[in-house]
């Protein structure tokens, strides 16, 4: 019967992307809602990586910036057209591509690059820093550290990325026209598809002996390393599968917003990214994603009518939800048998020092779940 | 099929200058289920730790022909040597079930990780017979009691398939009916395996013992059967040339 | 030679920045392990502390020197409420304490802005204050200097206070093994909230410190805190001693790279040293090391 609830909560989902929202919304809110689509696929992938695996990524930015920019850099050159020059390095460069943009002149090494470019950063990275089992808050504030450098690098090398404004000003999408109202819907069905396979993908993620193997190392890494596995390469793989996601989330962010620069990919989006995850439910499946758009959505219209106090409400929220509701808002249900039982003592009692301490939500049963808790009993029956 | 052994030459482990485990020398056979004691601080869980490659040491620690030291941790249990630690650490967020098929899992292919488990492994079926835990089989690991916890981390380490095991403590706050059971189960698995048991009390250490090695300031005082070691008067002495106070603590 | 002297004052210039905005953080996330995102806010507070004290003392001299003590107490008053208010609960949960102090930092932040306005603010330097002088054949700006021995002095007296007072033994005490220090009656709970009141009063000093190398805006503590983590990260948690050599480390190899390259390229290689660093001592430059047999 749990089984029945996520993929309801999933049809559900699928029925208001797919047909609820084309239907009611206006063109204008439908980009808006493509645009907070592309964040719920970061979303997904944050919450595959701190919600399941324990690592809080603060530099999802990164790879989001990666995956933009190649699709930005893509767009820029068939903007251009064949041997063209992209109008803004006339301006601030050399008035000549340089060599490393002129792979991603095809659209085919673009995509490509899209999945790759941020993959072999992230497992490079990763591999420097899970196998040192550098962790915890150390790793969150490299993770951080790494998109500030990033967005800093990107700011400084104007002629050849754009510096401050980035690279704006699209007229095509792999041979559509951006702004074509038709290709902006065509944009978001595929945007919105493209979240719910990746959904579909990380449910079946979930519940396989990856995911089980994965939400153990969270839990006792050490101890997952005495039953014969070295846990760095589990966390390698979710680190980059998140990296990945968040890749393809930034560049279905290109011809949606129709612009990227250093601001959509330094410190604070990261972390903005990550607010929706907690908020949705960091370790369910529909969790982050549905987070991701709700915190978005209130980011959109609060900043409209009252640009200061969309600030003190995302820091409200941080607070809130991470001190009452660190279950998010998938915990809701449950907070009634939360309140009646005790939460388990805090105190760690391994021998070995875990950087993160057992969590009061750890033994509830969570009912928009369909991973861990329910996947043994349906394993059984079969 | 005796030809398996756990051999330990010249064992030094050092702290900062402090000298936890002195030159020990230690042989056991398979199917001998072999017990060490020792006051706290004797360097009973280091030598375990070395053996198992948590703490770095110096000297030669092999299994058969295999040199475990120098090898990182996953490496030695995937040679077959397991451990189980002093406070159960199982995983409290997933079942019983769950724990055990993870534990039978290293040497899976990663295609067959990205697949969903569809039923239970024959080794999980067997080491949940083996440890009694089919009824809980589908509970989160963290309702199980202290000492069911303790029978399913011995679990984890048969389907394994752990060919040495070394067990710290698998007895500490469990109920006299609880110990024995545990006490005949070690009996049971010990028959084909390497086993080392840290246990501190000598009640449980007679009735299910084959041999015994004492530990005493980071170095071996003696080795025997259990009637050898209790008429040693060298371990008389560090058990009861000590305060009353500390004998009670290590035999209480 | 003489490049490298300037570089040398270069680097020891950045480093002693480096050091007065991480050497709160080397207490309370060095000592106390607490993650606290809201830091560069309290440097931030400092910075305005500073501003609005010139209001009321128009003598720049006078109002720099009275804004310190005031500043510590600004940063420590701020850090304190935050401690009790909210990282108190979280003793147990170091990446939630993370993702709620930077809810906090947001807050700050805009509190900042409708206070103070988004314009930066300008804080006059003393007379005494600008201008070059002359060291080793560099010239410095008096300013820089200002700074660096700022930052030696808050060293010294971190320091001091670690080593020497009683109140300093119990923080060692409580740091080395909280469980004994309880056991043998040491207030762990409030000896953590003298710590973070140090260590954020050290930030509010930072903070009017840094009102002389440039304007202050609500954005000012952003801007260091990444710098400051990376600072203690790679020094090592639990000693003042590890922050100083990471600072000045850093600082060198920073003015070393803006040298050679952009500012820009220079922060990047920066990143790319300290993830190497890691490689080779994951736990930093120094660590508390405890021996437990258990």
């Amino acid at each position: 019967m749990k089984r029945l609830v996520p993929l309801l909560a999933y049809l559900l989902l699928a029925g208001a992307l797919l047909l609820l929202a084309p239907a009611i919304l206006t063109d204008f809110r439908l980009s808006l809602l493509s645009r907070f689509c592309t964040f719920a696929i970061v979303a997904v992938g944050i919450g595959l990586a701190w919600g399941r695996g324990g690592m809080l990524t603060l530099g999802q930015g990164l790879f989001f910036g990666l995956g933009a920019y190649v699709m930005a850099m893509h767009m820029k050159l068939d903007d251009a057209g064949p041997g063209g020059v992209p109008d803004f390095m006339k301006l601030y460069g050399d008035g000549k591509t340089p060599g490393w943009w002129e792979p991603f002149r095809s659209p085919i090494v673009t995509l490509l690059g899209i999945i790759l470019v941020p993959a072999i950063v992230a497992t490079v990275l990763g591999l420097a820093v899970f196998k040192r089992r550098v962790k915890g808050a150390y790793f969150a504030i490299l993770s951080q550290a790494l998109t500030a450098a990033f967005a800093i690098l990107l700011i400084g090398q104007q002629g050849t990325t754009g510096g401050f404004n980035g690279l704006n000003g699209f007229k095509s999408f792999f041979g559509y026209a951006v702004n074509d109202p038709v290709n902006r819907r065509l944009i978001y069905f595929l945007t919105a598809i493209i979240l719910l396979v990746i959904l579909a993908g990380m449910a079946q993620l979930y519940r396989s002996r990856f995911g089980e193997l994965l939400v153990a190392v969270r839990d006792g890494e050490e101890r997952v390393r005495f039953l014969g596995y070295d846990p760095a390469n589990i966390k390698l793989v979710a680190y980059v599968v998140s990296a990945v996601l968040a890749g393809i989330g930034g560049a279905l962010f290109v011809p949606i917003a129709g612009i990227i620069s250093p601001s959509d990919v330094g410190v604070v989006p990261s972390i903005a990214f990550v607010i929706g995850v907690a908020m949705g439910g960091r370790t369910t499946l529909l969790g982050p994603a549905v987070g991701a758009i709700a915190v978005a959505w209130a980011q959109t219209s609060l900043s409209e009518n009252f640009p200061s106090f969309w600030s003190y409400f995302q820091g409200g929220l941080f607070v809130i939800v991470i001190l009452f509701l660190p279950g998010g808002i998938a915990q809701l249900p449950t907070m009634a048998t939360r309140l009646r039982r005790r939460p388990k003592p805090p105190a760690d009692p391994s021998p070995i020092p875990q950087p993160r301490a057992a969590e009061p939500r750890a033994a509830e049963p969570r009912a928009a779940e369909p991973a861990t808790t329910s996947a043994p009993a349906t394993g059984a029956v079969a | 099929m005796s030809t398996d052994y756990l051999e330990i030459t010249k064992l030094h482990v050092e702290f900062d200058g402090f000298v936890a485990i002195d030159s020990v020398d230690l042989t056991v056979l398979q199917g001998d289920l072999r017990f060490l004691i020792g006051p706290n601080g004797a360097g009973k869980t280091t030598l375990i730790d070395a053996i198992t490659g948590l703490v770095p040491a110096t000297g030669s620690a092999r299994y058969g022909s295999t040199e475990l030291l120098g090898r990182k941790v996953h490496q030695i249990v995937r040679m077959g040597v397991g451990r189980t630690f002093q406070t159960a650490s199982v995983f409290e967020d997933l079942t019983v079930l769950q724990n055990l098929d993870i534990a039978a899992g290293f040497g899976r292919s990663p295609l067959s990780l990205l697949r969903k488990r569809r039923s239970v492994p024959p080794e999980v079926e067997k080491a949940l017979t083996a440890v009694g835990l089919e009824s809980l089989a589908l509970r989160p690991a963290g309702v199980l009691a202290h000492g069911q916890k303790q029978w399913l981390e011995i679990g984890m380490l048969l389907v394994q398939d752990a060919r040495v095991m070394l067990l710290d403590e698998p007895v500490a706050g469990m109920s006299h009916e609880e110990r024995e059971e545990t006490g005949h189960l070690l009996k049971r698995i010990g028959a084909d395996r390497t086993v080392i048991v840290i246990e501190h009390d000598m009640d449980f250490v007679r009735t299910f013992a084959d041999s015994v090695t004492v530990m005493h300031g980071g170095r071996v005082l003696a080795e025997g059967t259990v009637a050898e070691i209790q008429a040693d008067e060298r371990v008389q002495e560090v058990y009861l040339g000590r305060s009353v106070a500390a004998i009670t603590e290590e035999v209480g | 030679m003489d490049t490298f002297t300037n570089q040398l004052v270069a680097g020891l210039s950045v480093g002693s920045v480096l050091l007065l905005v991480a050497l709160g953080l080397s207490l309370t996330f060095g000592q106390l392990g607490v993650i606290n995102m809201a830091h560069g806010e309290f440097i931030m507070a400092g910075a305005y502390t500073a501003y609005v004290v010139q209001q009321a003392i128009s003598d720049p001299g006078a109002s720099l020197l009275i804004s310190i003590p005031i500043g510590f107490a600004v940063g420590g008053a701020m850090g304190l409420i935050l401690e009790i208010a909210l990282i108190s609960r979280l003793y147990h949960r170091p990446l939630d304490t993370l993702l709620v102090t930077f809810g906090v930092s947001l807050i700050l932040q805009q509190l900042a802005r409708d206070l103070f306005g988004a314009p930066a603010k300008q804080v006059v330097a003393p007379e005494w204050l600008s201008g070059q002088t002359s060291l080793a054949g560099v010239d410095v700006p008096k300013a820089r200097l200002f700074i660096f021995v700022l930052s030696i002095t808050a060293v010294l007296a971190v320091s001091a206070v670690l080593k020497l007072t009683p109140l300093g033994r119990r923080i060692r005490a409580t740091v080395q093994n909280r469980d004994l220090a309880e056991t043998i009656g040491i207030p762990t709970r409030r000896i953590d909230r003298y710590t973070f009141f140090i260590g954020s009063g050290i930030a509010g000093v930072a903070g009017v410190g840094l009102t002389l190398l440039g304007s202050t805006g609500p954005t000012l503590g952003t801007s260091y805190i990444v710098d400051a983590f990376l600072v203690v990260v790679a020094g090592g948690i639990g000693q003042v001693k590890g922050t100083v050599i990471a600072a000045f480390g850093l600082g060198l190899l920073q003015a070393t790279f803006e040298y050679s390259t952009t500012a820009s390229i220079a922060k990047m290689l920066l990143l790319l040293v300290i993830v190497l660093f890691l490689q080779v001592r994951p736990q930093g430059l120094f660590t508390v090391r405890t021996r437990s047999l258990a």
